[in-house]
């Protein structure tokens, strides 16, 4: 399967992502993307910006492991994982998976575990300026939740 | 042995990287009774009301991992990526 994982201050690009998985991918059928963007709003606050941390070498490592684990659930021909640290502002991009497969119904849901993956097992941590001051953001129970469905539905980690 | 701190945690300690001189293996509950915070209080103590996860070599792990002498450690709070 073509992989690729980048963790980057810099901005990305969906166009050139989908580029490189029809062309190393093998015309792979469908491409699934989910894009994760700065919110201008949390926890009844305006936010201002966003600060994102991560644990450089852990990060890169938890990411392949969680490619690994789709990988073995499902037919997959690529996947793509950017994920930017630094300050970012309301409306920016923070992260894009992309998954290719022969057919959606293996895009979509390879997409969307990797995603619950990484939101409980990628090292990075988000600090939100708000109205109210700079505040680390708090890990949500009900991301932890569905690695317990994914696990019951075959996904090894 | 090299011990990592992120996020809250590494604002709390201070200092984002701390060497410890330890020549045995131990597991991250015994290395969590020696880490101190700035108030004196151990590590240990201080993760009985706070969420803190723990890796060893840059994988994942729990109270019950060993350690050996040369190992990276982190600890930091639960991950908010995405």
């Amino acid at each position: 399967m073509y992989r690729r994982i980048s963790i980057q201050s810099a901005d990305f690009s969906l166009d050139q992502t989908l580029d490189r998985l029809k062309q190393h991918s093998g015309s792979p059928g469908g491409v699934c993307f989910f894009v994760g963007t700065v919110r201008d709003t949390n926890l009844d606050e305006q936010v201002s910006g966003l600060f994102l941390e991560h644990y450089p070498g852990m990060t890169e490592a938890q990411l392949a492991r969680i490619l690994d684990a789709a990988e073995q659930r499902w037919p997959l021909a690529g996947a793509e994982v950017v994920h930017r640290i630094g300050a970012l502002q309301p409306g920016d991009n923070i992260v894009l998976v992309a998954v290719a497969a022969a057919h959606r119904g293996e895009a979509f849901q390879a997409c969307e575990m990797i995603m619950d993956y990484l939101k409980t097992q990628a090292t990075f941590w988000k600090k939100e300026q708000a109205a109210s001051g700079d505040r680390w953001l708090d890990a949500r129970i009900s991301d932890q939740t569905k690695l317990t469905d994914w696990d019951a539905g075959g996904v090894d980690f | 042995m090299k011990v990592l701190f992120f996020a809250g945690l590494r604002e709390l300690m201070g200092e984002s990287v701390i060497e410890l001189d330890i020549d045995t293996s131990l597991t991250v509950a015994e290395l969590k009774t020696l880490i101190r915070l700035p108030t004196g209080e151990s590590l240990a103590s201080w993760s009985q009301s706070q969420s803190l996860l723990a890796a060893v070599d840059q994988a994942m792990g729990s109270d019950a991992t060993v350690v050996d002498p040369g190992a990276e450690v982190a600890f930091f709070p639960p991950v908010t990526g995405g």
